[in-house]
């Protein structure tokens, strides 16, 4: 555990952002020349509900510290109905990650508007934030990837 | 194996300034498959896109990366760009590194660090893009307007005009919706029948146009450029083919019900023409009122009709047409102020009456002929009270928005009080004065010059003392509580969507918000345009508006439908998704979370073992398919891929961020 102890760890975050609503809106959050951590690195996806829930597992199998999935606002989803399916599908997902010892805070849905620059800045500033208070994920993840485990 | 090329944008300084744009190129060298890695100063520039197009070919490149600027802005360019090489526009993926990256970020190690981390999954991704190829499909040259108002009636003229088919659905008997049966328009005071019956006639005249009066959107299918509507048609009881419209059923029906079009105010018979100057110009019969339908006696209209063109034996019909625009401009209707306000008499006073009822009393063909008098009594006014924001800017009451037209007619209506009875008196209780438009100010000053007395308060009650009307309200600039002695009182009441438009936006498969109103596809960029590719809004069925918003947009959204009808066929994007049939087990989930029903089980030959069976497997309609990619999430056997966002590509993504 000795990475938790060093102060300069960075966790590695995934975000998976819909290209209408959440992508915009990071877009406009660098328009506006807002400021946010450099440990978020995002997919675009065409829809949060194009977001199978195999990618997540997958992350944090490969080492991920943490993962968002941001999409419209239920309602205003591009497709119509995409980010129900998203809501529900994740809710799911988030007990099962739970329930395998995976701390809730490491995976979260949010719902980010393409107008919502303050928003996304908020949620990655405050999800980096938390995870970065968790330590790195030590669960599902296989021991090559671990960052200061044995190779 | 591929060869990929990675080209990293300076943008200036834009991302130069915080991104070590050189190092990035280095450690690109270092990715698997990089054949060639450079930067320069702009490269969505000409010298920019010429030396990505010479690399290509010095490097023999199947594939490149871009970082750049946000895909949403140049991804385009470049797929046009691709378009004049060797490489399919679709073998190019974007990293973005100025707006999530240089512009958000001040660490430059950092920074560089996380534009290195963008590249590497780009090119992660980049290695497993297919070629894909646009399909085209045709387009039905034919637009169907729904809703016959000032919307609908401009919308069809313009796109008509443009020589396309144009088909008007309108619930009501007759074109003309609410502009038709206002006085005068302000702030000119135009007659506003005056300059909206030619657009009518014009409309039922002009030989590109059908008008389908009395009918209603049943169902629509199909995707823009190939809509297939049903169209409902209610039973007129009158053959319009044989009837002159002569009228003389009109006058020999013994039937009274309050007329719709006067907005109560008088009365009309069972069967009727709406209006005088109404398009088409021949009568129907009300089945709920009319004494043959209802009760079986009677029959005048059919012994007095010299054409025989009655006929009580009618049904609803039922048609199929093809369209490949739809525009949707079902306007709006005033809130039901009675069941809101109670305190204002909740509707027992025949004397406390709605803007568009005013304008029914002021109209000279209106039942009063413009006498300006009370409905209780035919007395005319000399006290006249206007209540502005009835249902409007009410949180607790009505609605939370501004109505937007009713500042300006209240004042129209407190000028034509004022002008039409000597003597008379005008108090308006307004919350704020809104006169955004072009002469809309000077019309209220003129107003207040003209004697109107504006006090700025709400109104609480209303309630009858002898015949007069008392207002108990507010003076919230003198903070004191005035009362007020009314003849009579005008309330601007809010607008509201039409009552059916989740119905309607329902079959359409467009989207309202949390006041009906309906949602278009961008608030600023694209206004007229709705989130479903070849439907169109206008009018007041976006939000409250007045007559130019209204015909202003009305000729933007016809703009856009004939952008459209003008193509013979149209392309189609080719990131939708596949089905390996193989694969498929034909269980169906992928059809239940479609939102545009583009999957459907089709029956296909197979084999078990060596015997040929018949196998049930989804299909995907690439017409209808937008790409969302809902069905490769939920697909059980990994069959369903999205094509340019495949399942293998995320995954290659995720992997590469976290080597």
């Amino acid at each position: 555990m000795s990475v938790k102890t060093n102060e300069n760890w960075e966790p590695k975050i995934l975000a998976f952002c819909c290209n209408w609503c959440t992508y915009t809106g990071a877009d406009l959050a660098g328009l506006n020349r807002m400021k946010y951590p450099e440990n978020v690195r995002v997919i675009r996806v065409p829809c949060s509900s194009r977001v199978n829930p195999q990618f997540i597992l997958r992350a944090f199998q490969k080492g991920c510290d943490g993962v968002l999935v941001c999409g419209c606002h239920p309602g205003d989803c591009h497709y119509a109905t995409g980010n129900y399916f998203t809501r529900r599908r994740f809710m799911l997902m988030q007990r099962l990650l739970e329930y395998n010892g995976i701390d809730p805070k490491r995976f979260q849905a949010k719902w980010i508007s393409g107008s919502e620059a303050a928003k996304f800045r908020d949620t990655v500033t405050k999800v980096s934030a938390e995870i970065k208070a968790l330590g790195p994920n030590t669960k599902f993840a296989e021991p090559h990837f671990t960052e200061g485990g044995d190779k | 194996m591929a060869r990929i090329g990675v080209f990293i944008c300076h943008c200036g300084t834009n991302i130069a300034a915080t991104v070590d744009v050189e190092a990035v190129a280095a450690a690109a060298r270092e990715f698997p498959n990089v054949a060639f890695a450079t930067t320069y100063k702009y490269m969505c520039s000409e010298p920019g896109q010429a030396m990505i197009k010479e690399s290509i070919e010095d490097y023999n490149l199947d594939r490149i990366v871009i970082a750049s600027c946000s895909p949403r802005m140049h991804e385009l360019t470049f797929r046009k760009m691709l378009k004049g090489t060797k490489i399919n526009p679709y073998m190019l993926e974007i990293a973005n590194i100025r707006e999530q990256c240089a512009w958000v970020h001040t660490d430059r190690a950092k920074a560089t660090e996380k534009a290195i981390d963008h590249v590497k999954m780009a090119v992660a991704k980049v290695g497993k893009d297919k070629p894909l190829t646009t399909s085209t499909i045709p387009i039905t040259k034919r637009a169907l307007v729904i809703g016959g108002g000032i919307a609908g009636i401009q919308a069809a003229l313009d796109i008509a005009d443009a020589g396309f088919d144009v088909t008007i659905v309108e619930k009501e008997p007759s074109i003309g919706g609410h502009m038709v049966m206002l006085d005068k328009t302000f702030p000119t005071m135009d007659c506003s029948a005056c300059i909206s019956t030619p657009k009518m006639v014009d409309a039922g005249a002009h030989p590109n146009i059908t008008l389908k009066t009395s009918c209603e959107v049943e169902k629509v299918e199909g995707y823009v450029g190939n809509f297939e509507v049903t169209i409902k048609e209610k039973a007129k009881y009158v053959n319009h083919d044989l009837c002159t419209g002569c009228g003389l059923c009109q006058t020999k029906c013994p039937t009274k019900v309050p007329s719709e079009f006067n907005q109560g105010i008088g009365t009309r018979p069972a069967i009727y023409i709406p209006f005088a100057q109404a398009v088409p110009s021949k009568p129907v019969i009300d089945p709920t009122c009319c004494l043959k339908l209802t009760k079986d006696k009677c029959g005048i209209c059919e012994k007095v009709c010299p054409l025989q063109a009655i006929n009580y034996k009618d049904e609803t019909k039922y048609t199929t047409e093809k369209y490949g625009a739809i525009v949707v401009a079902t306007g709006y209707e005033l809130v039901d102020w009675a069941k809101m306000y109670p305190e204002y008499g909740g509707g027992k006073y025949a004397d406390v009456i709605t803007g568009l009822q005013f304008e029914r009393l002021v109209n000279a063909s209106g039942p009063t002929e413009g006498h300006i008098v009370r409905p209780s009594d035919g007395k005319e006014p000399k006290d006249v009270v206007i209540v502005k924001c009835v249902g409007s800017r009410d949180q607790n009451k009505g609605k939370s928005y501004c109505s937007r037209a009713c500042c300006m007619y209240s004042a129209k209506h407190a000028h034509q009080i004022l002008d039409k009875i000597p003597g008379s008196n005008v108090y308006i209780f307004y919350m704020d004065v809104r006169t955004p438009g072009k002469g809309y100010e000077e019309f209220y000053d003129n107003t207040r010059a003209d004697g109107a007395q504006y006090i700025r308060g709400r109104v609480s009650k209303i309630f009858k003392e002898g015949d007069k009307l008392i207002c108990k309200g507010e003076d919230t600039l003198l903070g004191k509580q005035v009362t007020v002695e009314a003849d009579m009182v005008i309330l601007a009441t809010a607008m509201e969507p039409a009552a059916n438009i989740a119905d309607v936006a329902g079959k359409l498969g467009i989207s309202i918000d949390s006041d009906r109103w309906v949602t278009e596809a961008h608030p600023k960029l694209r206004p007229v345009e709705t989130q479903t590719g070849g439907v169109f809004l206008c009018g007041t069925c976006q939000g409250p508006k007045d007559i130019p918003d209204t015909v202003a947009q009305a000729g933007a959204a016809a703009a856009k439908v004939m952008a459209l009808l003008n193509h013979d066929e149209m392309e189609t994007s080719p990131m939708i998704s596949s089905v390996d049939q193989t694969k498929c087990s034909g269980c169906g989930y992928c059809v239940e979370v479609c939102p545009y029903k583009a999957i459907s089980l089709i029956q296909v030959p197979g084999r078990d073992g060596n015997r040929k069976v018949t196998k049930t497997v989804a299909d995907v309609n690439s017409g209808l398919c937008q790409g969302c990619g809902c069905c490769a999430a939920t697909c059980r056997t990994g069959c369903i891929d999205l094509k340019g966002y495949t399942n293998e590509q995320i995954l290659k993504e995720v992997d590469a961020l976290c080597q």
